[in-house]
């Protein structure tokens, strides 16, 4: 690609998804860039947010329609590859740690196993190196007992642990891409910031673009460079501070949040009527 | 109004053995919101539970209004506590339409059969009379949850304990229902205890907050303290640092 340019890790042009013969886009005309830097997804459940990230995946069940005019991952088209090359991808260039470790690792394979898979899989590493390279990356998710922990099954660990888990699978592999859909909503909050940071240090250390799915505007305002806002499948709005926001959806998603900081009486409820106008436009 | 002492749960034997609450104390004054702060298994949902009469094994003494309340309880000891779960898709039977779900408190409690009050409970929580037809699979999560407080309410009890009772829901859904909460406590001048892992739900809500750490109150804040971000314990310094990144 001519116009490929190597700080963009993955660009996205007039994505639409639609599912079955339903009249209502789930993602409608989302375009974004994103480099080796981190962007965050903000919106409430049904605006199209994990949407986005699964089609850029190719994740979607076979009733989703995807088309856009560019899906380019490191200059590749995505939409054009066959299922076969995105299995290739999957895992290799493009990693996806999701909202809850319990339903995301197998239940029946020893931690080890799993993520010593990834490596034969996506390294090609002999089966002895693969265990070898497990235990380091989970010596690198600051798991303090490997070897312990390379023999326990998902369910005899914690929440905290198994997302760590998670990372190491997914980052072992060194993507270009990750897209993490909610990846500290399950877990709790003392946890969640420890997820993140090393999230944060595993990703700038592969020099990977990341993009954070959330509906916790704090958060990913806090942890990424640029926030993407989505509402009803579409961006309303690209910010780089929470303070800057000037759409009507933005500030009103943002003062329906309770902050003991600012107490008041009552908290600001969207108004639907007024944001479909705005966005309807 | 709510009086508890030496409040102590353990659950299983031998090996398995879980001491989840260890011998807490509190009260709670009549009108006044007392908000329960902790994370994941620290025993925040067994006080509540043991509070509304569903836990079975706890020791110690727990009195409503003055009067102590035991493990079984009678008609008018339920009818004093009524409480909202946290699950709004799991809390309502799905084969049972919006009027039975309100109906049944009200039967159960040998009050008649209910049905008459189900249309004033439904507007009482901004919901049209006309769900008293319609399934829990055709109402949203918001208007699910609204319809759990409705349940809880139409008893007309003087206590509401509310386990997480926005946790499932949107940021925008959760302000209408903590705004209808706030409403329902002035209007009717409920005394609550609301459980919650979310600091700044408890914070908007309550009068006063206890930190829970491993089965025991670590911690009491005040409204004022919690907006200063003054605590006295490092245990809820750390949660207040890690909530609000």
């Amino acid at each position: 690609m001519p116009d490929h340019d190597p700080a963009t890790v993955l660009s996205v042009r007039g994505l639409n998804v639609r599912f079955g013969r339903n009249a209502i886009a789930a993602v409608s005309d989302v375009s974004f860039d994103v480099g080796r830097e981190r962007i965050g997804i903000v919106g409430e459940s049904g605006s199209g947010k994990s949407t986005t990230g699964r089609a850029i995946m190719r994740l979607l069940p076979q009733k989703a329609s995807i088309s856009a005019d560019r899906m380019h991952l490191n200059g590749e088209e995505l939409l054009e590859k066959t299922e076969r090359e995105m299995g290739r991808l999957r895992g290799k260039d493009l990693a996806l740690i999701m909202q809850d470790p319990r339903y995301s690792l197998n239940p029946v394979l020893t931690i080890g196993r799993q993520i010593a898979e990834s490596a034969r899989l996506h390294l090609g590493s002999g089966k002895k190196d693969a265990l070898i390279h497990a235990r380091s990356m989970l010596e690198r998710v600051r798991i303090k007992d490997p070897d312990r922990v390379l023999g326990l099954y998902p369910h005899q660990i914690s929440g905290g642990m198994g997302q760590r888990v998670m990372i190491a699978m997914m980052l072992l592999a060194k993507p270009k891409l990750v897209i993490a859909d909610e990846p500290t909503s399950a877990l709790d909050v003392s946890v969640r910031k420890d997820v993140l940071d090393l999230l944060d240090e595993l990703v700038r250390e592969n020099d990977s673009g990341l993009i954070l799915i959330s509906h916790d505007i704090r958060m990913v305002s806090a942890f990424c460079e640029r926030i993407m806002v989505m509402y009803a499948g579409r961006v309303v709005e690209v910010l780089s501070r929470m303070e800057d926001a000037q759409h009507p959806y933005t500030r009103g998603l943002i003062a329906a949040m309770p902050d003991p900081k600012h107490p008041v009486r009552r908290l600001n409820v969207l108004d639907r009527a007024q944001i479909e106008a705005e966005v309807g436009r | 109004m709510i009086r508890v002492e030496n409040l102590d749960v353990t659950f299983g034997e031998k090996q398995q053995r879980n001491h989840v609450v260890r011998g807490v104390s509190f009260e709670v004054a009549r009108g006044e919101t007392l908000g329960i702060v902790g994370e994941s298994g620290c025993g925040k949902s067994t006080v509540l539970r043991s509070l509304a009469g569903l836990e079975g094994t706890w020791t110690g003494s727990i009195s409503f209004n003055g009067k102590p309340v035991g493990k079984n309880r009678s008609r008018e000891e339920l009818k004093l506590a009524q409480m909202v779960f946290q699950d709004p898709y799991g809390s309502l039977h799905p084969r049972h339409r919006i009027g039975r779900a309100l109906a049944e408190p009200v039967r159960s409690m040998g009050q008649g059969d209910g049905w008459s009050k189900v249309a004033e409970a439904l507007l009482q929580v901004g919901l049209p009379a006309e769900f008293v037809d319609r399934f829990p699979h055709e109402l949203s999560g918001g208007q699910r949850q609204r319809v759990a407080i409705a349940r809880a309410l139409i008893l007309s009890p003087p206590i509401l304990l509310l386990d997480e009772p926005t946790s499932a829901l949107d940021v925008s859904i959760q302000a209408e229902v903590l705004n209808l909460l706030a409403d329902k406590r002035e209007e009717l001048g409920l005394t609550c205890v609301l459980v919650s892992h979310d600091l700044a739900v408890i914070g908007h809500m309550c009068d006063r907050i206890l930190v829970m750490n491993d089965g025991m109150f670590v911690d009491e804040l005040t409204r004022d303290e919690m907006r200063l971000g003054i605590t006295h314990a490092d245990y809820s310094r750390e949660l207040i640092e890690a909530s609000f990144i």
